[in-house]
């Protein structure tokens, strides 16, 4: 299957436009070729992952035009993972969203496709202007999404997101014409072979060029100056967007690793492009997520400022940058994702059975069969949290057993083990306010039950815990491949020297 | 030609960082869309400024005629494509925001507080 690394771009695609052209035929059909769709791409994932588990970069040139000139498609072990990552968090968050969220406005089943093509697309493809075309697909179906479902909070929240994005987009096109100005590629692996030829006069618009990109992805990633849209719009959205969102941060964090593994390491005059901010900057994220989760008054905007928190810690492993630390990043991330996703979920669930109370933590009826929503509530707090024996734990040992013996590395333990400590507690309080306390209040109607989407977000937990193993080889065995930087490259820039071409500048 | 483009560059992009920092949704589209000129004008120049030179080349070039590099122009179209198609839900979602809010102060009803 020479095509594989097109197809988890191309389902969605599809599916989008039959549900565009199916809309008169009812929602019922939308979510069943939704969830085909969403399915499939599953599917796809683990075939992506498995063709690529020895090593292999799969690699396609569209419409078969050599590397420089035409875009190539490459799928290593980083892409097919997150790939993976994104159609895992998909499958809960489209079943929990068929429970009605759905048809709170129109074409919610199309954008969702969309977004997956988007998010597929920019983890797959190895040419950086369509990284930013896939950018800006999944941003204008996130902005539908994040306005989906209405109200005065949605539209302003949703109003705030687009204008930053857009500016962010506007930065990054400059960013992309100054490249392409000073190196006359965007192509990943051939950028590589031009910042290592690049004359010394052409090499501070390179560096600014590279500084710009790399705060429009810091900025996508939530990084902390920049990360304060986060919070307001995940906390707006409705829970199945929200999960989704879970997996849109860490695009920033793709595009940041991709850049600075297959491009910056191939010449000096990059060196000081993200180590001297980058720590202090994923510290100070963590902080900033630790203060908001533990001020949240909302259990939504509680969760996302664990998500900024998680962002700051995967930010921090690759800003310390050694391979053992990335092979740590490596497994955090996919458990942090899952248990976000997971997270906004259940929280989701729990506003609707409150009603009036929704997601606020203060006391409230509590409805019938409320154990069982508030064991969900325990086994999530601790695998958010990085407790024992849940599958955040392995991941932060990973990554405080990596942290070098310097300055840096014990201000990373430091944040890292008081950021779990204060992310428990706030989770403890709500918990015991929204599940132990009982006030003395009317009993409310019967919670409606958790539906399979719960079930089925629930249940990564438990695999992640169980596959631990397996998984952080996997991880050790793609931050080797990124580190190597030569598979990647000769999969998407077969022809390193192309005959002809413009000197520049 | 260059002095001139890069002031004109200079000067969208000017206008519209002051527009994008005003209050009314409206100055907001309205610098966005000049940065978005300014951007588009940019990747343009990206591909040094020529006139008079061939677009496109069928068969022999002649020793020391240097084409014109399309690539730019090719990222020029997709970027006014993407970001036309993005002002107009910004367009869309600020009316609704009007709508359901009455006013077109970015945050909404901090108007009536005051």
């Amino acid at each position: 299957m020479i095509h594989l690394p097109l197809l988890p771009v191309l389902v969605p695609l599809v599916a989008a436009v039959l549900q565009l052209a199916s809309h008169r035929a009812g929602i019922g059909m939308a979510r069943a070729i939704g969830l085909a769709a969403v399915a499939l791409t599953l599917l796809l994932a683990a075939a992506l992952a498995w063709a690529t588990r020895d090593g292999t970069v799969l690699a396609v040139a569209l419409g078969d035009w050599p590397a420089p000139f035409g875009i190539p498609f490459a799928a290593d072990g980083l892409a097919a993972t997150m790939v993976a990552v994104t159609a895992a968090v998909a499958l809960p968050a489209l079943l929990a969203a068929t429970d009605g969220t759905d048809r709170l406005g129109r074409h919610f089943h199309p954008f969702f496709q969309f977004q997956l093509a988007g998010l597929n697309g920019a983890f797959l493809t190895g040419d950086l202007f369509n990284l930013f075309v896939f950018f800006e697909v999944l941003l204008i179906a996130s902005y539908a999404l994040l306005a989906h479902g209405g109200g005065a909070a949605r539209s302003r929240a949703g109003l705030h997101y687009v204008v930053l994005n857009l500016a962010g987009s506007l930065l990054f096109l400059v960013g992309l014409g100054l490249l392409y100005g000073t190196l006359g590629t965007l192509n990943i692996a051939d950028l590589a072979e031009r910042v290592a030829a690049l004359p010394a006069e052409a090499v501070p618009p390179a560096r600014a060029a590279f500084a710009l990109l790399l705060a429009v992805f810091a900025f996508k990633a939530a990084l902390l100056p920049l990360g304060f849209w986060l919070p307001h719009a995940y906390g707006a959205a409705t829970a199945p967007v929200a999960a989704l969102f879970a997996v849109l941060t860490k695009v920033g964090i793709y595009a940041i690793l991709r850049l600075s593994t297959a491009v910056f390491p191939a010449a000096d005059w990059t060196a000081g492009l993200l180590a001297p901010w980058l720590m202090p900057v994923a510290l100070a994220t963590i902080i900033a997520g630790t203060v908001g989760t533990l001020a949240a008054r909302r259990l939504g905007v509680m969760a996302a400022h664990l998500l900024l928190l998680s962002t700051g810690m995967l930010a921090a492993a690759m800003a310390e940058g050694s391979t053992r630390m990335l092979a740590a990043m490596l497994y955090y991330l996919p458990h942090t994702t899952l248990v976000s996703a997971a997270l906004f979920l259940l929280i989701g669930h729990i506003a609707r059975a409150r009603g009036e109370a929704a997601d606020r933590i203060e006391h409230a009826p509590r409805p019938e069969g409320w154990s069982a929503i508030g064991a969900a509530w325990l086994v999530l707090a601790i695998a958010v949290t990085g407790l024992p024996p849940l599958s955040g734990f392995p991941g932060k040992v990973m990554l405080l057993s990596a942290a070098p013996a310097t300055a840096m590395g014990a201000a990373m333990w430091v944040v890292l083990i008081l950021s779990g400590f204060a992310g428990a507690l706030a989770m403890a309080r709500a918990g015991s306010v929204i599940f132990w306390e009982r006030p003395d209040l009317p009993p409310a109607a019967p919670a409606p039950r958790p539906g399979a989407a719960l079930a089925l977000a629930l249940a990564f937990v438990p695999l992640l815990v169980l596959g631990a193993a397996p998984l952080s080889a996997h991880a050790q065995a793609v931050a080797e491949q990124i580190r190597a930087r030569q598979a990647y490259a000769a999969a998407a820039l077969p022809v390193p020297q192309p005959p002809m071409r413009e000197r520049r500048p | 030609m260059e002095l001139v483009l890069a002031t004109g560059i200079g000067g969208l992009v000017a206008s519209g960082v002051w527009l994008l920092l005003r209050e009314r949704a409206f100055s907001v589209v309205l610098g966005l869309a000049m940065l978005s000129y300014a951007a588009n004008l940019f990747i343009f120049a990206g591909g040094r400024l020529s006139a008079e030179v061939p677009p496109l080349v069928l068969g022999e070039v002649a020793a020391g005629t240097m084409p014109a590099d399309p690539l730019p122009q090719a990222l020029v179209l997709t970027a006014i494509v993407i970001s036309f198609g993005t002002t107009a839900f910004l367009v869309a979602l600020a009316l609704r925001a009007i709508g359901e809010s009455g006013t077109d102060h970015v945050d909404g009803g901090r108007e009536q507080e005051r």
